[in-house]
């Protein structure tokens, strides 16, 4: 098991077939974005057509997971028993991924130190056997 | 635009209490008293409603309302999917499509919301004080598209709308340095605004920049006195024929104008949606909405007397008083810290009746019972003269607006 930020009783995501291949990715350490195979436009969350083209015919592709924090909000209140705060609610701008940004959090970090373009890279946290989440901590050198 | 158009005609509203102190009365006890309060105050009786209309799933479902109040037939009922208070003044406009369609001839927009009484907005009905579940976590079967679209929010701890609506408006601060005084600013304008209406939840505790700055921190830039209040109340607003309109007594105002919708690829907003255009992130995306309203309207911001903005957040007043067009994109913190939105001298008015940081917060549909209540001259905080008030629904979210007239 990885190294863990966050207590077993955070609110569990909830997916739908067209959405649940991106857990399944996840559940593996794989942190992918739906592709249109069409016009390679890259989309998240996962949908069953393309905005751009509107083909119903897409792939995964995988990204590194490197980033820049496009924004951020340093949260006091818990969510969940046994929490930790404050805590930080960022949104990603990864690198590779076709422009798309991701809703996630910034571990390891401290709240003096999180800001907008902050580099940031992916860390794995496994909340069970079947369960990663994708967060996200300061780049190290 | 030759048709003639929708009035309304009459506004009423239960008392509004805090979080779980209305007492012991149900949510469509209060909406059956806020609708025979705005029915009575448009002059009208019971008999003469045909119609009802409502947002943000309340909960009081228009076939149940209609058997209650005993009304003869129920003919339009309506509910708006613009999101949450986002579909206040959407409401509005289907009401006035409905009436000026002929589908039914008067008809009632009413909101309840008794918070105490269901889970807390924020916490989609979660506490953190409630025991761990017992199973490992897993993903769960979303068996909605909302909350498949919710599953890329939640496990982050994105739940509370304080935080979501942190996002957008941390990123405003860090493209055009816009400040927690600012915001700070937008609170205290509306909370004096609330001292002077007997109707305010908060109508008795002032409020300064200090008190603001030292409120404890929910979500970074949001202070608690950022955030609107929990409520519980109801309230109501009669819409019906132009024609119908000019037999009733009291003063009617004309909806000039209205306007909903949601800007390309914008789902929910910044709630679930990282992936909002980026010159459309740091907005309330209501600007395109803003475009269409003044067009239908002839009319600009500059015409706009007094307004009331819907204020979930002070940062969401902000942004959306950029997307009208009152100041320039990035100026929302210098025009409001000129004192712009004082009901006593300023420029534009705004919240006359303290807003949903002060009066009370049912979903914003009071913001347009203090629209009516400013055109008519019955507001607390009377602007002089006004002849045209803009009503928003929500910022960061799909939205709505409506333009009303003096007539
Ligand atoms: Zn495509």
């Amino acid at each position: 098991m990885s190294e863990r930020f966050f207590p077993d009783s955070m609110p569990q995501p909830m997916a739908d077939a067209t959405t649940l291949p991106w857990w399944q990715a996840a559940a593996e350490h794989r942190l992918v974005v739906q592709r249109c195979t069409a016009c390679q436009h890259t989309r998240l969350p996962p949908a069953p057509i393309c905005s751009e083209c509107r083909s119903t015919d897409a792939d995964w592709k995988e990204v590194s997971g490197r980033g820049e924090v496009y924004t951020y909000t340093i949260v006091h209140r818990p969510i969940a028993a046994d929490q930790e705060l404050p805590y930080v609610i960022a949104v990603i701008a990864l690198e590779d991924a076709g422009g798309v940004r991701i809703i996630s959090n910034v571990v390891d970090v401290s709240p003096d130190v999180i800001a907008v373009g902050l580099p940031v890279e992916l860390v794995w946290e496994d909340m069970s056997a079947d369960l990663a989440i994708p967060r996200f901590r300061p780049r190290r050198p | 635009m030759s048709r003639p158009k929708a009035h309304i005609v009459g506004v009423g509203e239960s008392a509004y209490a805090r979080w779980g102190k209305i007492g012991d009365v149900t949510e469509h006890a209060l909406a059956c008293q806020a609708i025979q309060r705005a029915v009575a105050d448009a002059g009208l009786s019971l008999d003469d409603v045909d119609g009802l209309a409502s947002f943000a799933e309340d909960r009081n479902e228009a076939i149940f309302m209609a058997a209650e109040l005993g009304l003869p037939a129920l003919r339009f009922a309506n509910m708006v999917w613009m999101t949450g208070g986002g579909g206040g003044c959407a409401a509005i406009s289907n009401a006035a499509m409905a009436v000026e369609t002929g589908q039914a001839e008067v008809v009632v927009v009413y909101r309840a919301l008794c918070q105490g009484q269901f889970f807390r907005f924020g916490t989609g009905g979660m506490d953190a004080s409630a025991p761990p579940k017992p199973e490992p976590p897993t993903v769960q079967h979303a068996n909605s598209l909302f909350l498949a679209s919710m599953g890329f929010a939640i496990p982050y701890g994105l739940l509370m709308a304080a935080a979501a609506y942190a996002l957008p408006t941390r990123r405003h601060m860090h493209l055009y340095g816009t400040t927690s005084a600012q915001l700070g600013h937008i609170a205290v304008t509306f909370r004096e605004h609330a001292s002077r209406n007997p109707r305010a939840v908060m109508g008795s505790r002032p409020m300064t920049l200090d008190d603001h700055q030292a409120s404890p921190m929910i979500a970074d830039p949001h202070r608690l006195f950022d955030c609107c209040l929990e409520s519980d109340g109801a309230c109501a607003v009669v819409i019906t024929t132009a024609e119908r309109a000019r037999d009733l007594a009291k003063g009617r105002v004309e909806i000039l104008a209205s306007d909903q919708g949601a800007p390309k690829g914008y789902a929910f907003g910044p709630f679930t949606n990282a992936n909002i255009a980026d010159d459309l992130y740091a907005t309330g995306a209501c600007e395109e909405m803003a475009g269409r309203l003044w067009g239908k309207a002839g009319l600009g911001p500059k015409d706009v007397d007094v307004a009331q903005i819907y204020d979930h957040f002070t940062g969401c007043v902000l942004m959306q008083l950029e997307d009208f067009g009152f100041c320039a994109r990035g100026e929302g913190g210098p025009f409001i810290e000129s004192g712009a939105l004082s009901w006593h001298g300023g420029s534009l008015p705004t919240n006359t009746h303290g807003g949903g940081l002060s009066e009370a917060y049912i979903h914003g549909l009071n913001h347009v019972v203090e629209g009516v209540r400013a055109l008519r001259g019955e507001s607390t905080s009377p602007v002089e003269n006004a002849e045209v008030c803009l009503v928003t629904s929500g910022a960061c979210v799909p939205s709505s607006a409506v333009l009303l007239g003096k007539t």
